[in-house]
C-alpha cells in the first residue's frame, strides 16, 4: 500500500491506544528489570508474593463465580452480590463466636465449620432470592441502565440494613487452632488458611461447573442464557431458573464469606463493597459469563495485586507502592477491556467452544 | 418490626412530634399499622364498609403482632447481643412502659385500632381525606424539620415570636402542632373548594397561564436570589453544595442522559478541576503559580476537557456494563493517584493542598457561603444554558442517536469517535468547573473528598430527576443533596433511604421525577404486559 | 426572547453578588454593658447558654466522638448544669471525620447565633475547613482530640485565631514513641505504615523524624489504603529492609489485619509491633486477637499516676455510672477539660445586666487563650498563643493479655513509659 494510504488507516485513536499500551508495557518491563536487578527480594519472597496473591485471588474468584453466573444467565451485573457475601459472613459470625468460645469448634471441627457454613449459605441465599424477587424481577425487560441502578440501590439498602441490625462495629471470628500455622510440603510452605481458601475455591468451581454443564437444571440455565424467550417457548420455567441461579450464586457467596472470615477474621457491614468490585473486575478479566474464566480472573487479579507493586513500581523508585495496588488492578482491567474485551477465556456461559 | 430493629425507633425516641406527648419513633410504628389497614381496605374496595374496616383491623393487627412478638422475644432472650438496637429502651417504647405481656397485648390492640382507622380513612370522601392526610403530613414535617425551622426563625422580631409559638425547648409544642394541623386542613379544604369553583366556572387552562407562568418564574427567581439572605448561612452552604452537584449532574447528564454512556468515574473530573485550581492558586507549598481564581478557571476547564477526552479514548469500544466498571476504575485511579505518597511532593498526598484563596471580584472577596452561592448560581445557570443549547443542536441529536443504537447511528454517518469523545470532554469540563468551585469553597482539597460515592451520588440524582432532562438534574440535586443535609439527624439512615429510593424509583418511575418527554415514552413503552403476566404466574 | 430573560437573570445575579456586602451583618456590636469588635451574645434571663459540640458520633470512628461527648456531659454535670445562673444547653452536630462533614457541621453551628462557644472537632481533617468557618461567625472552638501539628502551627493564618485544643500535638506523640523505641527498647531499624489519612501520615512522619534524629534508621515508610485486607505483600516488602520494629499509627480495621498477618510473613519473626492511639481501644483487641500480645501503643496517659486521683476515683466512677461502660476512646478527659476552660472563660468575661447575660466574642476568645495553670483532668492547662493548651502526657503501653474483656488502660495494657514521672 502506498505510504499515504497507510498513514490514513491509523486514526488518532489507534495511535493513542498504542501509545498507552506501549507505555504500560514499558513501565512493566523497566520496572521489573530494575526491581529484579536491585535484588531487594529473595526468590523465596517472590514465591511468597505469588502465594499471598493466590490466596487473596481465591476469595475474589469465589465471589466472581456468583457474578459471572448471574451475568451469564441474566445479562445483568448484580452489584448487590458483594452485600450477599457480607450478609452470610456477618450472620454466621453470631454462630461462630459461641461455637468458638464454648470450645465446640475445637472439639468437633468439621461439624462446627459445617454449621457455620450452613448458616451463612442459608442467609445469603435468602438475601439473594429476596433481592431478586423484590428488585430485579419486575425490571427484567427494562433497558440496561435500570437494573443496574436498582442493583446499586439494593446494595446500599442491604449494607445499611445490616448496619442497623448488627451495628457499625467490627467483629472478629474466633481463632481456630486447627487452621492456623502452615503446612510444609518439602521446602514449600503454605499457610493453612490459604490452602483452605484455594481448595474451597477450586471445589466450588468444580461443583458449579458440574451443575451447569452436567445437570438438567444446568442445561436449562444455559438455555435461558442463550435465549430467554426461546427457552420459555421450550417449556422451561424461566422465572424458576433465574431464581435458582440467584440462589446458587447466593449460596456460593455465603460460602465465600465464611472462608473470607476464617482467613481475615474481621467482619463488618461494609466488608462486601470492595471485594464486590474486585470480584467483578476479576470476572471481567477472565471473561464474564465464563466459569473457569471467573476463577482464572480472580487468581490473576490477586497475583497482580500482590506481585505488581513490588515488581513494577519498586524498581521505578516509587514510594509506598502498595498504596497504588488498586491502580495496577484497574489499569490491568482497562488494558484488558481495550484490547481483549471478552476477557482471557472469552465470554458466554452457554457457548461450547466452537 | 424491621424499622424497630434497624433502630429507627430507637433513634427517634428523643424526638417529639408533640413535645412530651408523642414521639416520632412511636409515630412510625403507628403509621405502619395505619398504612397496613389502609392498604388492606383499598384492596377490598368493592366490599361493604364494615367488611373493609374489619379487614383493615386485621391487617393492623398483623402489623402490630410483629413488634409484639419482638417484645415478647426480647423479654425472654437477650437479643441485644445480635441485634444491637433491640435494647431495653426500645422495648420500653414499644410497650409504652408496661410489662412485656401487657405491652404486647397493648400493641395488638393499638394495631387493630390503627388498622381500622386506616380503613376508615380510605373510605371517607377524597377531599376530606386529602385534608386529613395533609394535616398529618404537615405535623410530621414540622417535627422532622424542627432544627432547621428553629434556625430559620431565629432572628429577633416577628419570626422569633412565631418560633416561640410553635416550639417549646424540647420540640414542637402541642399548641404548635395543633396550629399547623388546623392551618393545613384549612388550606387544603380551601384549595379543594377553589378547585370546585374553578371547575364550575369552566375556565380553561390556556388563558391566564402565560401570565401566571411568568409571574411564577419571577417569583422563583426572586426566591432564588434572596435565599441566602433569608435562609441564613447554613441554608446558603447547603445550596452551594446543591449547586455543585447540579454542575456535576449536568456534566454527567451529558454523558449518560444524552449520549447513553454510563460513567461511574465522574468524580475524577471533579477532582481534576479542584486540584487544577488548587495547584494554580494556592498560596501554600504546593501552589505552582499564584494565579487568581478567574485566571485559573479556564485552565481548569481546559484540563478537565482534555482529561475527559483521554478517559474516553480507552473506553470507546467498551460496551454498556463494562463501561461502568471501566470508568469506575478510572475514577479510583485518579483518587488513588492524588492520595499517593508517590505523588505527594506535587499533589500533597493525604494532607492535600491548603491555603486556597477565595475568589476576588473587583477587590471584593467572595468569602462566605452566601457569596459563593451566587457564584454557583451563575455557574449553574451558564452551564445549564450550554447544556440546553447542546441538547437541541446537531451534536445533541448525534448523542441521542448514539444512545438509541450505536450501529444505526454509525450507519447514518455519525462519527462515533468524535461524538463520544466530545461527550466525555464536555461532560468532564462541566465536572471540572464544579470541582473548581469546590476547591475555593473549602479553601483546601483533600483526596478523601473524591470518593466513588460521589460518582454514585451524581448518577443517582440524575436518575432520580430524570435522565436527559435538565430540570430533572436540578430537582434531583435538590432532593438528593439538599434534603439529607437539612435532615442531618437522619444521618445514619441516609444511605438506607438512598437505597430504598433508588429501588423504588426504578420500580415505579424509572424515567425520574421530571423526565424529558422522549424518555418517558421510551421507558413506559418498554413495560409490556409483564406486570400482569408475572402476577398471573406468581 | 428566552435568551434575553436568561441573560437578564444572569446580570442580576452578578450584580447581587457584588452588592451582597449590603446584606452582610455589621461587625462591631454593642449590646448592654458589653462592647466587642466581633459581636456580643445576649442571653436572656431564664434562657440557656448554648454550647455546641461537633464530634464524630456515627460511623466506624463514632466511639471517639461519643467518648468525647460524654466527657463534655460529665463536665456539665459537674458544674451543676449551670454557669452564672443560666442553664447550659448542649447542641451536637455529627462531623463525620472528614472535611465536608466538618465543614457542614461547622456551618450549621455558625448559622446559629445563639451559640456561645463550640467544642470540637474530633478528627483533624474536620477542623481544617471547620475552624475558620466557626471563627468567621465569631465562635471559638476547643478541640479535645485533634492532634495534627498543622492546626496550631505558627504559620496557620488568622483564620484559625479562634481555635484551641486540649489534646496533644502529634509532634509530641511521635517524639515520645521514638524516644521509647530508641532508648528503652533499643531498636535501631524501624518501618512505618500509614493509611493515607493526615493523622496517620503526620504521626508516622513525626516518629520517623525523631527516630532518625536519635540515630536510628528508617528502613521504609509504607502506606496502605483504608479497606485493604491483605497486608501480606506490604509486610513482605517491609521485611526486606529487616526492621526490628514496625510503627503503624492507623485505625482498628487495618491495624487488626497487620497485627494478625505479620507473623505469617517470613522475615518478620520477632519484630516488635507498635501502634498509636487509633488502635488504643478494646475493639482493636477484638480484631487482632492473640497476635496483639506483647505489642506496644503510644497514647495519652490515662493512668492514675499521671492524672491523679481526680481522674481515677472521681471522673471514671461517674463515667461508668452514667454510661454503663468504661471509656471507649482516649480523649474524654480532654473533652472534659475543654468544657471546663470554656466555662471558666465565660465566667470571666460575661457581664450581667437586668437578669440577662452579655458575652463579648472576642473577649471570650482572648480569655480562653489567656488560660494559665488551669488545673484540669489531663494536667495543667496553659494555652499558648497558637492554641496548644495541652499538658501532654503521652505514655507507652504494652499489652498483657490481649483480652478485650480485661481492658483497663494502665493495668492491661500496662504502662511501661515513662515510669515514675508525675
Amino acid at each position: 500500500m502506498r505510504p499515504r494510504k497507510l498513514i490514513k488507516r491509523f486514526s488518532f485513536i489507534d495511535v493513542f491506544l498504542w501509545t498507552f499500551r506501549l507505555a504500560v508495557i514499558a513501565i512493566v518491563v523497566v520496572g521489573s528489570i530494575a526491581t529484579l536487578a536491585g535484588g531487594r527480594y529473595t526468590g523465596r519472597q517472590w514465591l511468597d508474593f505469588v502465594e499471598f496473591g493466590l490466596a487473596q485471588g481465591g476469595i475474589y474468584a469465589l465471589i466472581a463465580l456468583g457474578y459471572t453466573m448471574v451475568y451469564g444467565v441474566l445479562n445483568m451485573i448484580n452489584f448487590a452480590h458483594g452485600e450477599v457475601f457480607m450478609s452470610g459472613a456477618y450472620t454466621a459470625y453470631f454462630i461462630a463466636v459461641p461455637l468458638g468460645t464454648s470450645g465446640f469448634l475445637a472439639r468437633h471441627l468439621l461439624v462446627g465449620l459445617l454449621t457455620i457454613l450452613l448458616v451463612a449459605m442459608a442467609t445469603s441465599t435468602g438475601v439473594a432470592v429476596l433481592v431478586e424477587r423484590v428488585a430485579y424481577r419486575p425490571l427484567r425487560r427494562a433497558p440496561r441502565l435500570v437494573p443496574l441502578i436498582t442493583a446499586i440501590g439494593a446494595s446500599f439498602f442491604l449494607q445499611y440494613t445490616f448496619r442497623g441490625l448488627y451495628g457499625a462495629g467490627i467483629h472478629s471470628y474466633p481463632d481456630i487452632a486447627a487452621l492456623s500455622g502452615d503446612w510444609a510440603l518439602g521446602s514449600f510452605h503454605i499457610l493453612r488458611t490459604q490452602a483452605i481458601v484455594l481448595l474451597g475455591a477450586v471445589v466450588m468451581m468444580l461443583l458449579l461447573y458440574a451443575v451447569v454443564m452436567r445437570t438438567k437444571i444446568g442445561k436449562a440455565m444455559r438455555a435461558v442464557a442463550e435465549d430467554r424467550d426461546a427457552a420459555a417457548l421450550m417449556g422451561i420455567n424461566v422465572d424458576g431458573i433465574i431464581l435458582f441461579t440467584f440462589a446458587l450464586g447466593g449460596a456460593m457467596a455465603g460460602a465465600a464469606g465464611v472462608l473470607y472470615a476464617l482467613v481475615f477474621k474481621q467482619v463488618h457491614f461494609f466488608m462486601g463493597f470492595v471485594p464486590g468490585i474486585k470480584a467483578f473486575t476479576s470476572a471481567v478479566l477472565g471473561g464474564i459469563g465464563n466459569i473457569p474464566g471467573a476463577m482464572l480472573g480472580g487468581l490473576f487479579l490477586g497475583i497482580v495485586e500482590s506481585v505488581g507493586p513490588a515488581l513494577f513500581l519498586d524498581g521505578l523508585g516509587i514510594r509506598a507502592p502498595y498504596q497504588l495496588r488498586d491502580v495496577i488492578g484497574f489499569t490491568m482491567l482497562l488494558i484488558m477491556l481495550i484490547f481483549r474485551p471478552q476477557g482471557i477465556l472469552g465470554e458466554r456461559l452457554a457457548a461450547k467452544r466452537a | 418490626m424491621y424499622l424497630c430493629l434497624v433502630g429507627v425507633v430507637e433513634t427517634f425516641r428523643t424526638r417529639w412530634i408533640v413535645a412530651d406527648v408523642a414521639g416520632l419513633g412511636q409515630a412510625f410504628v403507628f403509621i405502619c399499622m395505619l398504612a397496613a389497614g389502609y392498604v388492606a381496605a383499598r384492596r377490598a374496595a368493592d366490599t361493604g364498609t364494615l367488611r373493609a374496616v374489619s379487614e383493615g383491623a386485621g391487617a393492623g393487627l398483623l402489623a402490630g403482632a410483629l413488634p409484639a412478638a419482638l417484645l415478647l422475644l426480647g423479654g425472654a432472650i437477650p437479643l441485644r447481643t445480635v441485634f444491637i438496637n433491640a435494647s431495653p429502651a426500645l422495648f420500653e417504647l414499644l410497650s409504652l412502659g408496661l410489662p412485656p405481656s401487657q405491652g404486647s397485648l397493648g400493641l395488638l390492640l393499638v394495631g387493630a385500632a390503627a388498622g381500622a382507622g386506616g380503613a376508615i380513612v380510605s373510605r371517607i370522601p377524597p377531599a376530606a381525606r386529602r385534608a386529613f392526610l395533609w394535616g398529618v403530613l404537615a405535623v410530621l414535617l414540622l417535627s422532622i424539620f424542627q432544627d432547621l425551622l428553629q434556625l430559620l426563625l431565629q432572628p429577633r422580631g416577628v419570626s422569633s415570636a412565631i418560633r416561640d409559638l410553635l416550639f417549646s425547648p424540647d420540640g414542637p409544642s402541642f399548641r404548635g402542632a395543633a396550629i399547623i394541623c388546623v392551618l393545613t386542613w384549612a388550606t387544603s379544604a380551601g384549595g379543594t373548594l377553589l378547585g370546585y369553583a374553578r371547575e364550575r366556572r369552566g375556565v380553561g387552562a390556556a388563558g391566564g397561564s402565560r401570565r401566571t407562568r411568568l409571574a411564577l418564574m419571577a417569583l422563583a427567581l426572586a426566591g432564588l436570589l434572596l435565599l441566602p439572605i433569608a435562609g441564613g448561612l447554613f441554608v446558603a452552604q447547603v445550596m452551594v453544595l446543591v449547586g455543585l452537584y447540579i454542575l456535576m449532574g449536568l456534566g454527567l447528564n451529558l454523558e449518560v442522559g444524552f449520549a447513553g454512556l454510563l460513567d461511574l468515574g465522574f468524580v475524577a473530573f471533579f477532582a481534576i478541576g479542584a486540584y487544577t485550581v488548587a495547584l494554580l492558586t494556592s498560596r501554600g507549598e504546593h501552589g505552582i503559580a499564584h494565579m487568581s481564581f478567574w485566571a485559573a478557571i479556564p485552565v481548569a476547564v481546559a484540563v478537565s476537557l482534555v482529561a475527559g477526552v483521554i478517559f474516553g479514548i480507552p473506553v470507546l469500544r467498551v460496551r454498556g456494563d463494562y463501561l461502568a466498571i471501566a470508568t469506575l476504575g478510572l475514577g479510583e485511579i485518579v483518587r488513588l493517584l492524588v492520595l499517593s505518597d508517590a505523588l505527594e511532593p506535587w499533589l500533597g498526598g493525604s494532607f492535600g493542598v491548603l491555603a486556597i484563596p477565595k475568589p476576588v471580584i473587583a477587590g471584593y472577596e467572595l468569602s462566605g457561603p452566601r457569596q459563593l452561592y451566587y457564584l454557583t448560581v451563575v455557574a449553574s445557570a451558564l452551564i445549564a444554558y450550554v447544556a440546553w443549547r447542546l441538547q437541541d443542536s446537531r451534536l445533541g441529536r448525534a448523542w441521542m442517536a448514539i444512545r438509541e443504537d450505536e450501529d444505526v447511528a454509525q450507519a447514518i454517518g455519525i462519527n462515533l469517535v468524535t461524538t463520544k469523545l466530545l461527550a466525555y470532554g464536555i461532560g468532564g469540563a462541566m465536572g471540572g468547573i464544579g470541582g473548581a468551585i469546590f476547591a475555593v469553597m473549602l479553601g483546601s482539597v483533600f483526596p478523601h473528598s473524591f470518593q466513588l460515592l460521589i460518582s454514585i451520588n451524581v448518577l443517582v440524582l440524575i436518575i432520580l430527576g430524570g435522565m436527559g432532562s435538565i430540570w430533572g438534574v436540578i430537582v434531583g440535586a435538590l432532593v438528593l443533596v439538599g434534603l439529607p443535609e437539612l435532615l442531618r439527624e437522619f444521618g445514619e439512615f441516609r444511605f438506607l433511604i438512598y437505597g430504598i429510593v433508588l429501588v423504588a424509583m426504578m420500580l415505579f418511575r424509572p424515567e425520574g421525577l421530571l423526565p424529558a418527554a422522549a424518555q418517558k415514552l421510551e421507558l413506559h413503552a418498554e413495560e409490556p404486559p409483564a406486570p400482569e403476566a408475572s402476577a398471573a404466574v406468581s | 426572547m428566552r435568551h434575553r430573560s436568561v441573560l437578564i437573570a444572569l446580570a442580576l445575579c452578578v450584580l447581587l453578588a457584588t452588592g451582597v456586602p449590603f446584606a452582610a451583618p455589621a461587625p462591631a456590636a454593642t449590646m448592654g454593658p458589653v462592647s466587642d469588635p466581633i459581636g456580643v451574645v445576649k442571653i436572656d434571663a431564664g434562657a440557656p447558654i448554648v454550647i455546641a459540640s461537633w464530634l464524630v458520633t456515627s460511623g466506624p470512628n463514632g466511639a471517639l466522638g461519643t467518648d468525647s461527648q460524654r466527657g463534655i456531659e460529665i463536665a456539665i454535670d459537674d458544674v451543676g448544669g449551670k454557669v452564672l445562673g443560666h442553664a447550659i444547653k448542649l447542641i451536637s452536630e455529627d462531623s463525620g471525620c472528614n472535611a465536608e462533614g466538618g465543614q457542614t457541621a461547622a456551618t450549621k453551628i455558625a448559622a446559629n447565633a445563639d451559640v456561645v462557644a463550640a467544642i470540637g472537632s474530633s478528627c483533624s481533617s474536620e477542623a481544617v475547613p471547620g475552624a475558620p468557618i466557626l471563627w468567621k461567625a465569631g465562635i471559638v472552638t476547643v478541640s479535645p482530640s485533634n492532634t495534627a501539628p498543622k492546626l496550631t502551627d505558627p504559620m496557620r493564618g488568622p483564620d484559625y485565631d479562634g481555635y484551641l485544643r486540649t489534646a496533644h500535638n502529634d509532634k509530641i506523640q511521635g517524639a515520645v514513641a521514638a524516644t521509647f523505641a530508641r532508648n528503652v527498647l533499643r531498636k535501631s531499624r524501624a518501618a512505618t505504615i500509614h493509611d493515607g489519612s493526615p493523622y496517620a501520615q503526620g504521626l508516622a512522619n513525626a516518629f520517623a523524624e525523631n527516630f532518625q534524629k536519635m540515630g536510628g534508621t528508617i528502613t521504609s515508610q509504607e502506606a496502605i489504603s483504608v479497606g485493604d485486607t491483605d497486608m501480606h505483600p506490604v509486610l513482605t516488602r517491609i521485611a526486606t529492609g529487616k526492621p526490628d520494629m514496625i510503627f503503624y499509627p492507623i485505625f482498628v480495621a487495618e491495624g487488626g489485619f497487620i497485627t494478625r498477618q505479620a507473623k505469617d510473613v517470613s522475615g518478620l519473626a520477632g519484630v516488635t509491633l507498635f501502634g498509636a492511639d487509633g488502635l488504643f481501644t478494646p475493639d482493636f483487641l477484638k480484631a487482632a486477637g492473640d497476635s496483639a500480645q506483647g505489642m506496644y501503643w503510644s497514647s495519652p496517659d490515662l493512668t492514675p499516676e499521671a492524672l491523679g486521683p481526680r481522674y481515677a476515683q472521681d471522673f471514671l466512677v461517674k463515667y461508668k455510672k452514667k454510661y454503663g461502660e468504661t471509656p471507649t476512646a482516649a480523649f474524654h478527659p480532654h473533652a472534659y477539660d475543654a468544657a471546663m476552660i470554656v466555662f471558666a472563660a465565660i465566667r470571666k468575661v460575661a457581664r450581667a445586666q437586668g437578669g440577662a447575660l452579655y458575652i463579648g466574642r472576642k473577649a471570650l476568645r482572648d480569655a480562653l487563650f489567656a488560660t494559665r495553670n488551669f488545673k484540669g483532668l489531663t494536667g495543667t492547662i496553659t494555652c499558648n498563643q497558637y492554641g496548644d493548651c495541652a499538658d501532654p502526657h503521652i505514655a507507652v503501653y504494652q499489652s498483657v493479655s490481649a483480652d478485650p474483656a480485661k481492658w483497663n488502660p494502665g493495668v492491661d495494657p500496662k504502662k511501661v513509659y515513662p515510669m515514675g514521672k508525675p
